[in-house]
């Protein structure tokens, strides 16, 4: 092979490594597309035209314990109007998946990435992180951890904010 | 003027790929748990405080050798949560 060759070889080699080690998903991004074929324990609901809490969460992680009633009186109260939970597993453990969804009866879906497809795609920074999507599915707020009352107050606020935003022209 | 250009670019590129590949060893960006990789860390087994009985007598052998207790930090294990 001529020597040409291999240094434009070796210059894709680098760039392609480059361009793997994307940046974690900011506000504005657009959020990745929801592959039902990477998750486990049920479809995730359509969202287009909806405001969505994406919830990345592990049963071995205690914080994400504390969000889960959280997020489902949110559920209860904010459904009707247009917002659509889905809490993302990054369970390894199909049992412990299992029993934490079976204790704790989430009222919102929740499904497992379990081979951390979309945890890559998204570079979730800590567990648990949830991201707030707006209704044209960009990014509008991140929280990175879950702090009791705190995040749920700014939750509210932002989620009553986002839903009183008209619908995107599709 | 194009061959004077190429081995200035090839060892530019050849440095980079060089770079590349072993610089990620010691970059904590590239060489790192990633915060959803952490049931291990997580897990009880984990936890240096998990037997009451080893963590009082490590207390007693740092008291006596050090003339100081406490202050070993805090409790959890490795998940890094929140």
């Amino acid at each position: 092979m001529p020597y040409r060759h291999k240094i434009s070889i070796a210059s894709l080699l680098v760039l392609v490594c480059f361009a793997s080690a994307q940046a974690e998903i900011q506000v504005g991004d657009k959020f990745p597309v929801l592959d039902a074929s990477a998750f486990e324990g049920g479809t995730p609901a359509s969202t287009t035209g909806l405001v969505t809490l994406v919830d990345f969460w592990a049963s071995w992680c205690a914080p994400c314990k504390l969000s889960f009633p959280v997020y489902a009186k949110l559920q209860a109260r904010f459904e009707s109007r247009g917002l659509i939970i889905l809490a993302v597993s990054a369970d390894e453990n199909q049992a412990a998946y299992n029993a934490f969804v079976k204790k704790e009866a989430p009222p919102f879906a929740t499904v497992r990435d379990k081979s951390h497809q979309l945890a890559s795609q998204v570079k979730v920074p800590a567990m648990p992180t949830c991201y707030l999507l707006g209704r044209d599915g960009r990014v509008r707020f991140v929280h990175r951890g879950f702090h009791g009352a705190e995040t749920d107050q700014e939750l509210r606020q932002e989620i009553e904010a986002l839903l009183a935003e008209p619908l995107p022209q599709l | 003027m194009k061959t004077n250009l190429f081995r200035p670019l090839a060892a530019l590129a050849l440095a980079t790929l060089v770079l590349g590949s072993f610089g990620g060893c010691t970059n904590p960006k590239f060489v790192r748990v990633q915060p959803w990789e952490r049931t291990a860390l997580a897990d009880y087994t984990m936890r240096p405080d998990r037997d009451p009985l080893e963590t009082t007598m490590a207390e007693h052998v740092y008291f006596s050798r050090e003339s100081a207790s406490g202050g070993r930090g805090i409790g959890g294990s490795g998940c890094g949560c929140n």
